[in-house]
């Protein structure tokens, strides 16, 4: 989230899209009701079902699944046409100004430089025009044909209310209500937020569902603003902190992008990751990821780290390739893997295709499972009849299972998805011989470092130069570690300003980013939570939760990445002159002297607003981009179809198979022959949770067993009376991959849709349940689902597919 | 004289009858409905974390107990902490059952191995376990552990063994999940972020 949970409440217009919040966020979804309540706020949501978050809403419109690009295009559309915008926040805080190379093209569904062959763009016309003085071109006019604004215009204009109900089966009157609804807040005094979810980073074109809205919420000026922002409602309690601490395989913690192949050395590293502004005076904030990267190494191998050796670049794997979960499981299938771990993740129930996961497990090695919980995974290899068929004899993976602690047996800290850490205290120990976490890996690796030190082995140096100063080593304390992520000095520190004056003394906890150093001085596990525990001791622990500004944004209870900064991008929510857009919800303003406020300012302090330092620091032109090259399948975002689609072809591009869908997305060598098609598989499926279930665990408890105990599929009225099927008939849902049983619903909260002339029928999937769990033995929902990812991020898209219904 | 209802029952118990008491002149005061005090009273309460989805809503965990070196603490009540500004004590209907995922019958209490080929499970120690997977990925890592690539430049990276990381786990494991990981040369390494 850009802002956070309490935040909610100061919003005027709420939009739940690609999620359910009433039902997968109860207690945060709070905060929406509050802002109706309080504020008179208007709740929107758009959705395939009527869902929990739609009963309580103002304004319902249904959407077919995996038609979100095509609806907020729609709405860019409408906004830029009537000119529904906040021009001056458009102006001077967006790159709409900038000139792009007059090379830069959109044709026929793809962008220039497309490489159908290998399913990917070469991006050499998608960038700015640079003058001769260095810097990025400009048209404050924006009247250039060239300038990202009226790039923007012309790419979205193809997006009209017809072709957007057509494609989206969305009635043109319920669109162009939201349209207008939404273009409100386009008055600089109001904002509109938007919770989104799963529902549309499960798409193969998630990342760009989300960059829709983002470039919505920019032409709206809703950016930094208290009630603003684009709230992404993540799922585990600390998924955003374990996404924070970068446990996957593209970035260190931190988000400091893995070193690859191409990175020689530790110069060439720094040199590709350390921009120059585009634009002049402006913070480029990433000019200082030398810092970061350095005080990383200098946690990780202390004194072993010096100038002289690279501080140990070399010791860091250098990535070739892709190796996100898909493609980990692509590697397994093949047989290029041997061992593989899942701590607290149970991939069986979890990724897409559950045939082509059973199968790559089949062929490791060893398989180690660390959870509290007897998962599906764990037992992959054991036949539970028709929920898992293998014949164990022909599994020759030796599996093994450590029991694991959960929250209650542990001192942690989480991370909210408003990007509130907090700290919280073991109330007991877990059953039997069950350990935590940290005390699993610690075991392991000192047997390993024993191991390596004894008898020799390959590269051992990164293994025994790795620092361990925990005062019991096979139990690092949660306390240690956090202090060790937030950072120290190794030596003095010295002010930049006075090379005299020491700012931390060697051997202090550093009190924030501010004071890292890329000379080897600092140590830091972790840029963006440095701070967290400072001189001033274990700041996440804080629990004074007043609230002087009313705005609930509680700058004493915990503490929030970056720097305690509880709304990102703040800056953004005054006017060029340092005054706040909407002064009854100030967020920050210039004092004069200073920016100030409630908030920490998210710009340097003593930055004078007439020095013209833009608000969005992360990018080096200081604006945010609503021209994006970075993305992979285009810099603006385009309607794709999923890969299994209803329709023959893309409704935007009629002519060109290439365009129907994602043209850059990877697809494994056999995988496009698994996805089905129309004739075969004439219904839209989508997942989704239930308010009494998360996830694959609760199947493990028994209350939410008792609320839920059986799996369900949900179907139209209309579907069900062409089927001949009725509420508690049992039937089989197939793709082209597998088939589940469930029972059947009936209900009017999914309707059939007209879409491009036809009829769709939509399928709803719950996905809990499994063959290990205290339910109902169930079907793993993801037999049904497809081993195809986002183009940028390769989240599989588990919420459009095509399969068939019957009853049973 | 001052008689709560339950010292009054005590009096009682030690021998005296009731109608005797009140035949000395003094009854009870108010009638409590109260007959013992809520075992709540007398457990030790510890602030934690909904592990659930990311709202993270603050639980406050009553164990039995008082946390003494002797006293094993069992969990005996969850409820959402009032003070937490997110969900201000409310807990969803999933938050609301978390003492039966604490106590799941399907809770893991030992290491256990699958040998090949077998169909059924074995208990071992944690010395066997961890022995027996550290024996399994030194031999994976040094047989397969890439020092440079085709063009000689030095990669360190070992992609035979891969590790999904737990988004229930502390930031304090996952940092120290991560710090193991990357100085092993892993890089087939992913989350539940990604799905």
């Amino acid at each position: 989230m850009t802002n956070h949970w309490v935040d909610l409440k100061n919003s005027d217009l709420v939009i739940v899209m690609g999620g359910n919040a009433a039902e997968a966020h109860p207690c945060g979804f709070k905060w929406v009701i509050e802002a109706k309540k309080d504020r008179k706020a208007k709740l929107i949501v758009v959705d395939p079902r009527f869902t929990r978050s739609a009963a309580v809403s103002d304004f319902y419109a249904p959407i077919r699944a995996g038609s979100d690009i095509a609806f907020l295009g729609g709405v860019i559309n409408y906004l830029l046409s009537k000119d529904k915008i906040h021009h001056e926040y458009v102006k001077n805080y967006t790159n709409a100004a900038f000139l792009i190379d007059e090379g830069f093209k959109f044709e026929d569904g793809l962008f220039s430089g497309y490489n159908a062959e290998k399913r990917s763009y070469g991006k050499d016309t998608w960038k700015y025009q640079m003058g001769k003085d260095g810097f990025a071109m400009v048209d404050p006019t924006l009247q250039s044909p060239n300038c990202v604004f009226q790039l923007m215009k012309k790419h979205y204009s193809r997006y009209t209310p017809e072709l957007v109900s057509k494609t989206t089966g969305t009635p043109q009157d319920a669109f162009l209500k939201i349209c207008e609804m939404m273009a409100e807040t386009s008055a600089p005094d109001k904002t509109m937020t938007i919770c989104y979810a799963l529902g549309w980073t499960e798409h193969s074109v998630g990342s760009q569902n989300i960059r829709t809205m983002a470039l919505i919420q920019l032409l709206l000026g809703n950016m930094g603003m208290a009630g603003g922002g684009i709230n992404a409602l993540r799922g585990h309690a600390n998924v955003q902190g374990i996404t924070d601490m970068c446990l996957y395989s593209e970035v260190l913690p931190g988000y400091l992008s893995a070193p690859t192949d191409a990175d020689v050395d530790r110069k060439t590293y720094l040199e590709k990751r350390t921009p120059k502004a585009l634009r002049p005076n402006q913070m480029n904030f990433p000019q200082n990821f030398p810092k970061w990267f350095t005080s990383l190494q200098k946690a990780w191998y202390g004194a072993a780290a010096t100038d002289k050796n690279d501080y140990g670049y070399d010791w860091l794997p250098k990535k070739d390739g892709a190796y996100d979960v898909l493609a980990m499981f692509e590697r397994m299938h093949q047989g290029k893997m041997n061992g593989f771990f899942c701590q607290g993740f149970n991939p069986l129930a979890s990724v897409a295709n559950k045939k082509k996961v059973g199968d790559a497990l089949a062929k490791l090695k060893y398989l180690v499972i660390i959870d509290p919980l007897a998962t599906d995974t764990s037992e992959f290899w054991k036949p539970h009849g028709e929920f898992n068929e293998v014949d164990p004899t022909k599994v020759a993976t030796e599996v093994f299972r450590l029991p694991a602690n959960l929250f209650a047996e542990e001192t942690a800290s989480f991370t909210s998805s408003g990007r509130v850490i907090q700290w919280h205290w073991k109330a007991a120990d877990g059953p039997g011989e069950s350990k935590g976490d940290i005390e699993i890996l610690a075991a392991l690796f000192l047997k390993l470092k024993a191991m390596y030190a004894k008898d020799g082995g390959k590269l051992p140096e990164p293994i025994l130069n790795l620092t361990w100063p925990y005062r019991i080593p096979a139990k690092p304390s949660p306390a240690e570690l956090l202090m060790e992520i937030s950072g120290k000095a190794l030596g003095d520190v010295f002010d930049p300003k006075d090379k005299t004056k020491v700012i931390v003394k060697a051997g202090e906890q550093v009190a924030g980013f501010a004071q890292l150093r890329d000379d080897g001085s600092t140590q830091c596990g972790n840029w963006i939570y440095s701070g967290c525990w400072s001189q001033a001791g274990n700041l996440t622990a804080r629990r004074d939760n007043s609230d002087p500004s009313g705005l609930g944004q509680t700058l004493n209870w915990g503490f929030a990445w970056p720097a305690n900064r509880r709304i990102i991008y703040n800056r953004a929510s005054c006017d060029l002159s340092g005054k706040p857009w909407d002064p009854k919800r100030t967020v920050i303003k210039w004092t004069g002297t200073a920016w100030g406020g409630n908030d920490i300012p998210d710009m340097r302090p003593d930055a004078a607003p007439d020095e013209g330092v833009m608000p969005f620091i992360m990018t080096p032109e200081g604006v945010a981009r609503l021209f994006a090259p970075a993305m992979a399948d285009g810099p603006f975002p385009e309607h794709y179809e999923p890969f299994e689609t209803p329709l023959d072809k893309n409704p935007f591009h009629p002519g060109n198979p290439k365009a129907t869908s994602n043209p850059a997305a990877r697809v494994f060598k056999g995988d496009m022959e698994t996805f089905g098609k129309v004739k075969d598989f004439p219904y839209v499926a989508t997942t989704y949770r239930l308010v009494e279930h998360f996830h694959y665990w609760t199947k493990h408890s028994m209350i939410n067993a008792v609320l839920q105990p059986d799996q369900f599929v949900e179907i139209s009225e209309q579907l069900a009376q062409e089927k001949g099927i009725a509420t508690g008939d049992k039937v089989k849902v197939r793709s082209n991959r597998g088939f589940i049983k469930a029972v059947a619903v009936v209900t009017k909260r999914i309707k059939t849709l007209d879409v491009d002339g036809k009829k769709v029928h939509t399928v709803g999937i719950p996905i809990h349940w499994g063959f290990k769990g205290v339910t109902k033995p169930g079907f793993i929902t993801n037999t049904l689902t497809p081993f195809v990812g986002d183009a940028n991020c390769q989240t599989p898209e588990y919420k459009a597919f095509l399969v068939n219904i019957e009853k049973i | 004289m001052q008689v709560s209802r339950r010292q009054f029952f005590k009096i009682c118990g030690a021998g005296m009858s009731g109608s005797s008491i009140a035949l000395m002149g003094f009854s009870p005061t108010s009638a409590l409905a109260e007959v013992r005090s809520y075992k709540l009273a007398h457990a030790t309460e510890t602030r934690n974390m909904c592990p659930y989805c990311s709202v993270s809503c603050g639980v406050l965990i009553y164990t039995t107990g008082d946390k003494s070196k002797n006293a094993k603490a069992d969990i005996i009540h969850i409820e959402g902490d009032p003070d937490n500004p997110v969900n201000r004590g409310t807990l969803c209907p999933k938050g609301a059952g978390l003492m039966d995922m604490v106590k799941s019958p399907n809770r893991l209490k030992f290491p256990e191995v699958r040998e090949a080929g077998s169909n059924e499970w074995k208990r071992i120690s944690w010395d066997d376990a961890i022995n027996r997977i550290a024996a399994h990925v030194k031999k994976d890592r040094d047989a397969n552990l890439i020092e440079k690539n085709a063009d000689g430049v030095t990669v360190n990276r070992w992609n035979t063994t891969g590790f999904l990381a737990s988004s229930a786990a502390g930031n304090e494991a996952g940092y120290l999940t991560s710090k193991i990981l990357r100085n092993l040369g892993v890089v087939a390494l992913d989350t539940q972020a990604r799905i």
